[in-house]
């Protein structure tokens, strides 16, 4: 801007920015507290903010639940087999109609978006039943399948936007020279995709991660994610504020931190490249 | 130029992600619409033989069909003008010099990073418990009577709830776009002496008048949709049924499978016609 904002207007912003931010966030901030607290100070009255003994007993105890690695691993092992898989199937796809587009290319794009739209609930006992015959209810191999294949839709759709953006000269240049369709993808398409490849990775991890559909209803107790695991304090031990908190922060703190680096992918990702 | 060997090629990259799209759009479509057709108890003697309309008739004329209907369209219209009122205003202040942008940026992104049932139980327990909640706390420090949310205003704290976590997407997707915007054609509005509210209404609001757009069609697929929010919380409960939640409990708690797919195939009939709008828009911006 051509002119000087004045230091009074930015002082006014910062501080009406600040607060809003931090009401927003209070959720979180008060989970993180809380989960630091004793039983009894998490439910204090009136409630305490920082002043209290901090302690770590709440994550011992959560972590001593037999259970809770496993939930842990299910979550890890179905939100990156789902985000490997689809990312396997995706990069072909999406390779092949953003540089040997057809006519019909955009159709196709378009309707995969369509199956993105289709509600879960809609075709919830089809997969329920489907799972069963097949022995998948309850098992960490039909939920990688099936998150995989409810945002394949969205990493087809972010690596098009990005492989588009790879100027397609360096490709006709690599061809004159001779290089062979494998040599092309492998030595010049793959290094200049990696960036947009790694944020993909990263959104639909996240997307996986928090996914609370198909998660709740296709699993009982060997395959639950965290999603699950949370839940499962719904009640009566959700009075446990404390270790409800501690439980709840283990299962957000990775996903926030690796969110934090994807804010830039996720406009354009859950956008389907609309808003850039 | 591609070659025709480059086709041939190209086709069998792009085949195992359309054959696997395919079916599972189709094989679980098809498999709803027969039952929606059926009388199919699987706890009450399995496939009781085809019921023609039955089913569909049935779903909206059962009494739990028209406060469906309400709650759905009270939960997403609220949400959708709560998160794109403030989601504009946020992102305008967002969008203004300040120390520490970036910092408050992620303050105001985090809410949608929170898994579903984490944010409901969070809520439901931590900030709405009737006596050890923060607000009850607060109800009392002013000398009020704490609210029972979850049961009193039930379908009000789903709301909020939803909010809080959609706030971010609206607010980060609108300041892309206010980013996005000519900052020449904004300083000689200014110039000419145009005052902020016009420069709002005249130059900014326009412009975003497409992420606006945007936000209203993705979020509403979405909003449609909200399931765990609703299981963690209130189970369905004190008027906070929905469609899809309505559909859930045909189908999963009540297994009336027949009954349940057709108020599926009503729910993609609804979903479908958001989604051709949004289709519309995002394959204008392909060709563009």
């Amino acid at each position: 801007m051509a002119r000087a904002v004045s230091q009074q207007r930015k002082i006014i912003n910062t501080t009406s920015a600040w607060v809003i931010g931090l009401l927003i966030f209070f959720p979180i901030l008060w989970t993180i507290l809380t989960s630091f607290k004793t039983e009894a100070t998490a439910i204090a009255d009136p409630p305490v903010f920082l002043n209290f003994t901090w302690t770590l007993e709440n994550y011992t105890a959560v972590l001593e639940r037999s259970n809770y690695a496993r939930f842990l691993w299910n979550s890890i092992i179905i939100a990156g087999g789902s985000t490997i898989l689809g990312l396997i199937i995706a990069i072909p796809a999406a390779w092949s109609m953003a540089f040997v587009p057809s006519k019909r290319t955009k159709d196709i794009l378009l309707w995969m978006l369509s199956t993105k739209m289709l509600p879960a609930v809609g075709v919830l006992y089809p997969i329920y039943l489907l799972f069963i015959k097949m022995g998948l209810l309850d098992s960490r191999l039909g939920l990688v399948v099936v998150l995989m294949l409810i945002n394949l839709p969205i990493i087809i759709w972010m690596l098009y936007t990005y492989f588009k953006e790879i100027p397609g000269e360096i490709l006709e240049a690599a061809r004159m020279d001779g290089a062979s369709l494998k040599e092309e993808v492998v030595y010049i398409l793959t290094p200049m995709a990696i960036p947009g490849i790694a944020s993909t990775m990263l959104l639909n991890f996240i997307l996986a991660w928090n996914e609370a559909f198909w998660t709740l209803n296709l699993t009982a107790a060997k395959a639950a994610p965290l999603t699950a695991f949370i839940a499962s304090y719904s009640s009566p031990e959700g009075l446990f504020f404390a270790k409800l908190s501690a439980a709840s922060t283990m299962a957000i703190a990775p996903i926030l931190i690796l969110g934090w680096f994807s804010q830039k992918q996720l406009v354009s990702g859950l956008t389907f490249g609309a808003v850039k | 130029m591609a070659t025709q060997q480059s086709r041939t090629t190209a086709r069998y990259m792009l085949a195992p992600a359309v054959v696997l799209l395919l079916g599972w759009m189709l094989v679980p479509l098809i498999m709803t619409l027969v039952f929606s057709f059926k009388r199919y108890l699987p706890l009450r003697g399995g496939d009781l033989g085809w019921t023609g309309f039955d089913n569909y008739i049935r779903f909206v004329t059962s009494s739990a069909f028209w406060p469906a209907v309400v709650t759905t369209l009270i939960l997403v219209g609220s949400v959708l003008i709560i998160t794109v009122v403030l989601g504009i205003l946020l992102a305008l202040l967002l969008n203004q010099p300040m120390w520490g942008q970036g910092i408050v940026r992620i303050l105001v992104i985090a809410p949608f990073f929170v898994m579903p049932t984490v944010t409901a139980l969070v809520w439901k327990n931590m900030f709405m418990d009737p006596v050890n909640g923060l607000l009850a706390h607060l109800w009392r420090f002013f000398g009020a009577e704490p609210v029972i949310w979850l049961s009193d205003v039930s379908l009000g704290s789903i709301v909020l709830i939803v909010s809080w976590q959609w706030l971010p997407f609206a607010t980060l997707i609108l300041l892309t776009a206010i980013q996005s915007l000519d900052g020449e054609q904004l300083e000689a509005a200014e110039m000419d002496g145009a005052p902020p509210f016009k420069r709002f209404a005249f130059i900014i609001l326009p412009h975003l008048g497409r992420a606006v757009t945007i936000v209203i069609l993705i979020q509403t697929i979405f909003l449609l949709a909200i399931f765990a929010e609703i299981f963690v919380t209130t189970g369905g409960a004190f008027g906070t049924r929905t469609l899809t939640y309505l559909i859930f409990q045909r189908v999963l708690e009540s297994q009336n499978v027949g009954l349940g797919s057709a108020g599926g195939v009503y729910a993609i009939i609804l979903a479908n016609i958001v989604a051709i709008f949004l289709m519309r828009i995002v394959g204008k911006n392909l060709d563009a």
